[in-house]
């Protein structure tokens, strides 16, 4: 089986903190993993590094086994099919909701194919289908600076599927959300993986324990454990660094 | 199509744009008594040049967040290709009769005509000049800026800088620009007098024109897919990036247009007022363009073109009524309008009359 991401060795600095220190990781194709770690633990700076956000100084990360991403960028990254979730999340607020789905669609990112595109009905169903898995249907002509801070984060969770993306990151989905929303984010997470694959971060032990998955603990940059949710609670050390707290 | 160019807002500006456009002319050339005095109409036809400048940076502005200090530049630029134009068309009749030199070339001892106004003795020379020189520089000032993903006030910074390296390179003689005097003493063009009431009255419909032209462009990029992707740019670039839009191409794209649009303004301009100097170029002017837009409503086109007839108007009758005022007066209206009417006057003027819309029913029941 090839792997869909592939980090070995990774290191980034930032004025000589070592926010990434030697980390290794390999997600499988369709696999969905959590990782979890503590504030500062470098899981954003890890998504930064895996969209070509940040450059590492030094290690491999690979895509498919032979794109090698730290010599890409976010739009090359996008566009070969990595999605990404910001922690907070960012929707463009001055336009609708449905404009929002509308840019993230996969389609010719070009600016001459843009500036004579012609929404075909094809794209506006699947804006329609999208709207109503993120239940924002009744709300597709507001801009969506007027959405609540969860609605915001399905918004962005509608976005990420327009993209048709092979992986999603996904940077702490369910703060701002109802114990309920949180829920129904585990499962609409569980239903992607498979078809692609899925990082996603998460403090909240509920939602980890929900998504029922392969966890990898992140401690000062590093792995320091990796198993299922019940055998890194076990760990000692994880329980020590974070758990305990 | 139509319908998406053409909302009331716009559908109304042009309606009065196209009365103004007739009737001007009419009461200029045809009425007798002459009820609009020939100065009103090159001056009217100013601030029509000015207006398509103004919609020109609330493309990049208003809709792309491209706070461009520099627009001036591109203005005059444009300005400039069309005067170097109307100097070959002086010919012999210049003060020291050579058919090929202008008259500061001669003035300076130079031999022969530099390498750079080669072409200008054809009009559409010129014409492609008007819109390739300026477009050019944005381009190559885009391509660098851009790229190194330099925004906001840096961007706004290099932009102003930018206008200031041309306005002292142009006030040099060496650079065979007419130094400080700049290009004047135009006699026609396209064979008609400068002087003729009928050329003025030309030039201003054709400046009307341009601008309604300038307008439906603007419009038809800003309600495109590619205009939501400016808007997103604008608003959240770092993720329109992460949706895979290669955002510098957008911002070159809109900011070459722009300038194209600025060039086409300066170049109706010159003929229009008799001259093109460097003073075009000094930083001031890009700034105030800035007042313009806001003071009109950013992101609106239409209010940014009202903007800058507001401000022409108001500076010609203070400058004539109180001339040590205008500044104070100039300052004063952008100050009040960021803290009193953050949309500006059309944003003003369209809440006002969503309100008076919809309090009306309650009165009628
Ligand atoms: N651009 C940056 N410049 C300097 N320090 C940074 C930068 N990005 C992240 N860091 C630092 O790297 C560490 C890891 O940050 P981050 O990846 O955001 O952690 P997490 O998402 O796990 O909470 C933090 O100490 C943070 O301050
Ligand atoms: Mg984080």
């Amino acid at each position: 089986m090839t792997s869909q991401l592939y980090l070995s060795g990774v290191s980034k600095s930032f004025d000589g903190f070592k926010a990434i220190n030697n980390l290794s990781l390999v997600i499988d194709k369709g696999e969905l993993r959590a990782v979890i770690g503590p504030n500062g633990a470098g899981k954003t700076t890890m998504m930064d590094i895996i969209t070509g956000k940040t450059k590492p100084d030094g290690g491999e990360v690979f895509w498919n086994e032979k794109v090698d991403l730290t010599r890409l960028d976010e739009a090359d990254t996008a566009r070969l099919g990595v999605g990404r979730k910001f922690q907070k999340p960012t929707v463009i607020e001055t336009l609708s909701v449905a404009d929002n789905i509308e840019l993230a669609l996969k389609a010719d990112r070009g600016v001459l194919a843009n500036l004579l595109a012609r929404k075909t009905p094809a794209q506006s169903a699947e804006i329609d289908r999208l709207l109503e898995l993120v239940r924002l249907t009744d709300e597709r002509a507001r801009p969506a600076a007027d959405l609540s801070h969860g609605q915001k984060q399905w918004l962005e969770i509608g976005m990420l599927l327009a993209q048709d993306p092979e992986l999603l990151l996904v940077d702490e989905p369910a703060a701002g959300m109802t114990d309920a929303e949180t829920m129904r984010t585990a499962d609409l997470l569980r239903d992607i993986a498979g078809e692609r694959s899925v990082i996603v971060v998460e403090h909240d032990m509920h939602f980890v324990q929900a998504l029922n998955c392969k966890v990898t603990v992140l401690h000062q940059g590093h792995v320091l454990a990796e198993g299922s949710l019940a055998h890194v609670s076990a760990d000692p050390q994880v329980v020590e660094v974070y758990l305990g707290r | 199509m139509l319908r998406r160019l053409i909302d009331t807002r716009m559908g109304l500006f042009l309606a009065v744009l196209f009365v103004v456009t007739v009737a001007v002319p009419v009461g200029n050339l045809v009425m007798a008594g002459q009820p609009v005095p020939s100065y009103v109409v090159a001056l009217l036809g100013k601030y029509m040049t000015y207006a398509l400048l103004a919609v020109a940076l609330d493309l990049v502005w208003g809709y792309c967040g491209i706070l461009s200090l520099g627009h001036g530049a591109f203005f005059a630029l444009g300005g400039y290709a069309m005067g170097m134009h109307l100097m070959r068309e002086i010919g012999t009749r210049g003060v020291y009769g050579d058919p090929v030199l202008p008259d500061f070339m001669v003035f300076l001892n130079w031999e022969e005509l530099p390498w750079f106004w080669l072409g200008f003795d054809s009009f559409w020379f010129a014409m492609a000049m008007v819109m390739l020189v300026p477009g050019a520089l944005a381009f190559v000032f885009g391509w660098f800026a851009f790229r190194s993903r330099v925004t906001g006030v840096y961007l706004s910074i290099i932009t102003q800088a930018m206008t200031y390296a041309l306005m002292l390179a142009f006030f040099r003689n060496e650079m065979g620009f007419g130094g400080n005097n700049g290009l004047t003493d135009f006699k026609d063009i396209l064979g008609y007098d400068l002087q003729a009431d009928q050329t003025r009255a030309g030039l201003f419909v054709a400046a009307a024109i341009a601008l309604a032209a300038g307008l439906l462009v603007a419009r038809y990029i800003t309600t495109s897919k590619l205009g939501k992707v400016l808007v997103a740019v604008r608003d959240a670039e770092s993720r329109t990036r992460f949706l895979g839009y290669r955002v510098e191409g957008f911002k070159l794209f809109v900011f070459v247009v722009s300038a194209m649009m600025a060039g086409i303004a300066g170049a109706i301009y010159t003929p229009l007022v008799g001259i093109i100097n460097p003073g075009e170029f000094s930083p001031a002017n890009s700034i105030e363009i800035v007042i313009w837009v806001a003071l009109g409503g950013r992101g609106t086109l239409v209010g940014a073109a009202i903007g800058a007839i507001i401000v022409a108007l108001s500076r010609t009758l203070l400058t004539s009524w109180f001339p040590e005022l205008w500044l104070f007066v100039l300052g004063g209206m952008f100050i009040l309008v960021t803290l009193v009417l953050p949309h500006g006057v059309l944003g003003a003027v369209e809440q006002g009359l969503r309100k008076f819309r919809r309090r009306r029913p309650l009165v009628e029941n």
